[in-house]
């Protein structure tokens, strides 16, 4: 399994007070967890404590599809950390969830990092499994939907 | 009662360090923040043990307390943060400092920000821990981890809707560097920049250039606060804060880029309620300080405060314009945080005041409103207007 980034970026680990902690759980599972309000259905990302519509503190963490469509991107070159160095250019995407509310998560997109994008262009989830860290962890990467 | 800071206060003094690249300071933070004050009590003629408040942004280190034992202050009555990183509080720190002499909290406030890299560690740079938690363990991972990088995608999506093209933010950096040639305490002095040299640099992150993006600086500025009625007082011509506003729209902290209105400078609840405290209208505005982390975010500002319309940037977005003392908005007189130097915005504050005195490098002719907005793109944002006494 080869990662889009070069090994050597920080690990991403739960929040030490366990508010994304089944978002991460998910993700080693294959299945995507974002939070969804038990009380209105309100979707809701990034992660908080309460719904931001009906003040519930029951905002559960439901399974949703990973599709959605580029929001943004951005085209980086200058590398800001030491583990990009050889990176050369890559691309990162804001990818919007329109069946969950139109939340958003940022990922990579798979492929050419020259490649020409488009906002809108639908996307699909990859997910990319770290086995082999301290905290074995899973991102969701996204490449061009069929 | 009418609610408002017009015409309540004034910048009787400004101060600043010498300014230096990134890690180049031979003084400590703190003493280059008691050299800033220090002298713009000179600069307003009164004694840095009269200074009751201290105001600042950006979680500045040099701690009011300690300044005021310092400068054997005979009372501290104010000892304020604006909270939120980046340039976001330049202005909200005048906000405040303001705030307090209107309501009588404080007699004389000084609005200060003190930087020095070299001691404490860089900008703009990637985490250095293994593991990362919390909002940034959601784009850290994916190379996504610097201010521009963070801005860029906003910045592109704005582009986008609307059409812009890459010669709107080259005209924004053009006029910064041509004003720095006039300014020999810009860091970017004899340093001049032309459109093929912007053309032709590297990519930082799309849609930034090396020349769109902000210097990192060692420096610190300060200036003083005093209330209306005692600032005729000082020997400089009172320049009256005539508004200032702090904040940001609906869920703009929503986690993981989730803002419902995204491609955004901050500023669209902000820039009518500034306009209505300040009563005055885009038209009124001589003179424009737009903090430029980024240049994309000095072009969504100006859209924002209601200079142009999203759609009508490519045309409105020339050099021409921008440049004192022809054009009909100048810009970032002073070279700004690109060719200035970078002190989280708060030089923008003074190169504001210094146009209602008549001492810009780059003089606006009879200058008597002059605007800063602080800090694009972040949350909270801020801005003010500064007015001479002939627009009270
Ligand atoms: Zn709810």
């Amino acid at each position: 399994m080869t990662t889009y980034l070069n090994p050597g970026l920080p690990q991403p680990a739960p929040a030490p007070d366990g508010l994304d902690r089944p978002y991460w759980e998910g993700l080693q599972d294959e299945r995507l967890l974002v939070q969804k309000c038990q009380s209105c259905e309100t979707w809701q990302w990034g992660p908080e404590w309460v719904c931001h519509s009906c003040h519930s503190f029951d905002v559960g963490f439901q399974e949703t599809a990973a599709q959605g469509t580029i929001y943004s991107y951005e085209r980086v070159w200058h590398p800001v950390h030491p583990a990009l160095r050889e990176q050369g250019a890559y691309l990162v995407v804001l990818v919007e969830l329109p069946h969950a509310g139109g939340i958003r998560l940022v990922g990579n997109l798979l492929g050419d990092p020259e490649r020409p994008v488009e906002i809108g262009l639908a996307v699909e989830g990859v997910f990319e499994h770290h086995p082999d860290a301290d905290q074995p962890f899973t991102l969701l990467q996204w490449r061009e939907a069929d | 009662m009418e609610r408002s800071l017009r015409g309540q206060v004034a910048v009787v003094g400004v101060g600043e360090t010498e300014y230096f690249k990134r890690g180049q300071s031979p003084d400590a933070e703190f003493k280059l923040a008691l050299k800033a004050i220090l002298n713009a009590c000179a600069n307003a003629g009164i004694s840095a043990k009269k200074v009751d408040g201290f105001a600042s942004f950006s979680n500045d280190r040099s701690d009011p307390s300690r300044l005021a034992a310092a400068l054997g202050c005979d009372e501290l009555r104010f000892s304020n943060m604006q909270w939120g990183g980046g340039g976001g509080g330049g202005s909200a720190a005048v906000a405040n400092a303001a705030a307090a002499i209107a309501t009588g909290i404080a007699d004389c406030v000084v609005v200060f920000r003190a930087l020095a890299q070299g001691q404490f560690g860089r900008f703009g740079q990637g985490p250095r821990r293994n593991s990362i938690a919390g909002d940034m363990a959601h784009t850290v991972p994916f190379g996504l981890m610097s201010p521009a990088q963070m801005f860029a995608m906003k910045v592109q999506r704005f582009m986008a809707d609307h059409g812009v093209k890459q010669a709107a933010l080259r005209a924004i950096s053009l006029a910064s560097y041509e004003h720095a040639q006039n300014n020999p305490r810009a860091v970017m002095y004899e340093k001049p920049l032309d459109e093929a040299t912007y053309d032709a640099s590297r990519w930082i992150v799309e849609p930034f250039h090396l020349y769109d993006c902000c210097q990192e600086n060692d420096g610190a500025a300060a200036m003083i606060l005093v209330s209306a009625d005692r600032a005729k007082d000082f020997a400089n011509e009172p320049a009256y804060v005539l508004g200032a506003v702090a904040g940001s729209h609906y869920r703009a902290g929503a986690g993981v880029h989730n803002t419902p209105d995204y491609a955004t400078s901050t500023f669209k609840t902000l820039a009518p309620r500034l306009y209505e405290m300040a009563g005055v209208t885009p038209a009124d505005v001589d003179v424009l300080q737009s903090y430029e982390n980024f240049t994309g975010g000095v072009l969504m500002s100006i859209v924002e405060h209601g200079f142009c319309t999203p759609d009508g940037c490519n045309e409105y977005f020339v050099k021409e314009r921008f440049v004192a003392p022809s054009g009909a908005l100048p810009l970032n007189t002073s070279g700004g945080n690109l060719a200035e130097c970078y002190m989280h915005g708060l030089g923008l504050n003074i190169e504001a005041v210094r146009q209602l005195w008549g001492a810009s490098t780059n003089q606006v002719r009879d200058a008597s409103v002059s605007m800063v907005i602080s800090g694009p793109m972040v949350t909270p944002v801020s801005a003010c207007i500064f007015g001479k006494e002939a627009v009270l």
